[in-house]
């Protein structure tokens, strides 16, 4: 161990760098390809990413030649509506940053403000700190972090967490990054009523939503990845069901579309058990067909409480 | 006098540094880490005040030292160890134990010699200030 810090102190500053072979040995051109690959649409996301990603990574040859010493700020915040990748997309940040050393560990601690915020007078802080300790090293991802702030109740807990959050950012910026997640426009309130966090985070990252188009893609690949396929007269229907579903309250972009593949998937699985006579084959085990997803209640108009709750559905 | 216990006594006391990677191997071992303090360190005195729980869930030496800190200003003039539990054989056996932290002026472990019967003597110890 001693020897190693010796090490460490001894080594002498490179005088030149090269950023192409740094990009491909760091493992960080691994992490932005399987971004690329695996997440479909997200252009600008992926765009922020590729930015950030060469900002830290010229941002580290400058501190190894000694350039500047200090640790870049790397909170972030990722603004979007539900469904849009903003997890999966931290996961990739927290393997970027720990690939580029930022981060020790490079796990994610995914919490939301149940985990943060207690019950009772003195229950707050404890829980607060249980948690940052579980993140030191890694990434801590606050979803719909602006649960976090209720303006409505002054004797609100929330304000406890935000306050050891917010000396946490600051005071253990080598330890570990704090993504905040949410609504844009609920995120943009939470952020004006505590400027604290708008100065401690560097990044903002607005997801947009999907296209109908992209939808249609990210529920091919979904099933693909269970083995499962759609027929063309099913594929069609899933591009209306969709659009209908967009305009449909609760719409939470590829987590509906999961869901609807879940129902799909029963749907299929009840139809195979009530009508199959004989034995069947890998495809008709595999395969979705119209009826499937016609079935569903988006065609008739969404779900009976929605209904009820719009006045020019109810007459 | 200097009072030794556990793990590394016979070396000069940890840094910062050299604890924090000792805490990073027993993370590696996946051991759950608890902290302990007492003003008694009598080597017949093994229950020593929990500091909060131990920790089961951590990845990174950092949230340890983290209560060390705390510890450390709740009660700078205690011992501190740090126990390192292994739960492999069903039960959470003590792997590792090590002193962290001593109060500045340390108490003697004083002998005693009691008469006995028959003229035998008895020795026993205790901790003074």
């Amino acid at each position: 161990m001693t020897t190693e810090m010796i090490d460490a102190t001894e080594k002498a500053p490179p005088t030149t760098i090269d950023l192409a072979t740094e990009y491909e040995s760091s493992g960080v051109a691994d992490v932005l390809r399987e971004l690329d690959e695996h997440l479909i649409g997200l252009a600008p996301v992926k765009q922020r990413i590729r930015e950030t990603a060469a900002l830290l990574l010229v941002d580290r040859a400058r501190r190894e030649m000694g350039l500047t010493q200090e640790t870049p700020t790397l909170h972030m915040s990722f603004t979007g509506n539900p469904g849009t990748g903003k997890t999966t997309v931290a996961l990739m940040m927290a393997g970027l940053l720990h690939r580029l050393g930022y981060v020790r560990k490079g796990h994610l601690v995914s919490v939301t403000r149940d985990d943060l915020v207690g019950q009772y007078i003195g229950h707050t802080a404890p829980k607060t700190k249980e948690v940052l300790k579980k993140a030191m090293g890694g990434v801590l991802f606050i979803d719909e972090a602006y649960y976090l702030y209720k303006p409505d109740n002054e004797r609100d807990y929330g304000q406890e967490a935000i306050e050891i959050l917010l000396q946490v950012m600051e005071n253990n910026r080598d330890d570990l990054v704090v993504i905040m997640a949410g609504y844009a426009n609920k995120m943009d309130q939470f952020f004006s009523a505590n400027p604290g966090f708008r100065s401690r985070i560097a990044h903002h990252i607005d997801f947009p939503d999907y296209a109908e188009e992209e939808l249609l893609r990210i529920a091919k690949s979904m099933l693909a990845a269970q083995n499962y396929f759609l027929d063309d007269a099913a594929e069609r229907a899933l591009a209306d069901y969709i659009g209908l579903r967009r305009q449909q309250p609760h719409f939470a972009n590829a987590r509906s579309v999961r869901n609807a593949l879940d129902r799909a998937r029963l749907r299929q699985a009840n139809r195979l058990f009530s009508e199959a006579k004989g034995p069947l084959d890998a495809d008709a085990l595999s395969m979705i067909c119209e009826p499937d997803i016609r079935a569903s209640r988006v065609f008739r108009g969404g779900l009976d409480t929605d209904l009820a709750a719009r006045p020019q559905a109810a007459v | 006098m200097r009072i030794t216990q556990g793990c590394f006594s016979f070396l000069p006391d940890l840094t910062d540094a050299q604890i924090s990677a000792q805490i990073e191997y027993c993370l590696q071992q996946d051991w759950a880490i608890g902290v302990e303090f007492t003003n008694d360190p009598h080597p017949r005195n093994t229950y020593w005040d929990m500091w909060g729980n131990p920790m089961f869930d951590l990845r990174d030496a950092k949230g340890v030292m983290m209560e060390l800190e705390d510890c450390r200003k709740a009660h700078p003039d205690a011992y501190i160890r740090i126990n390192a539990f292994d739960d492999v054989r069903g039960i959470e056996s003590v792997k590792m134990s090590f002193i962290v932290n001593r109060p500045a002026a340390e108490p003697k472990i004083h002998m005693q010699r009691i008469d006995f019967i028959d003229r035998a003597q008895k020795y026993s110890w205790d901790v003074r200030y």
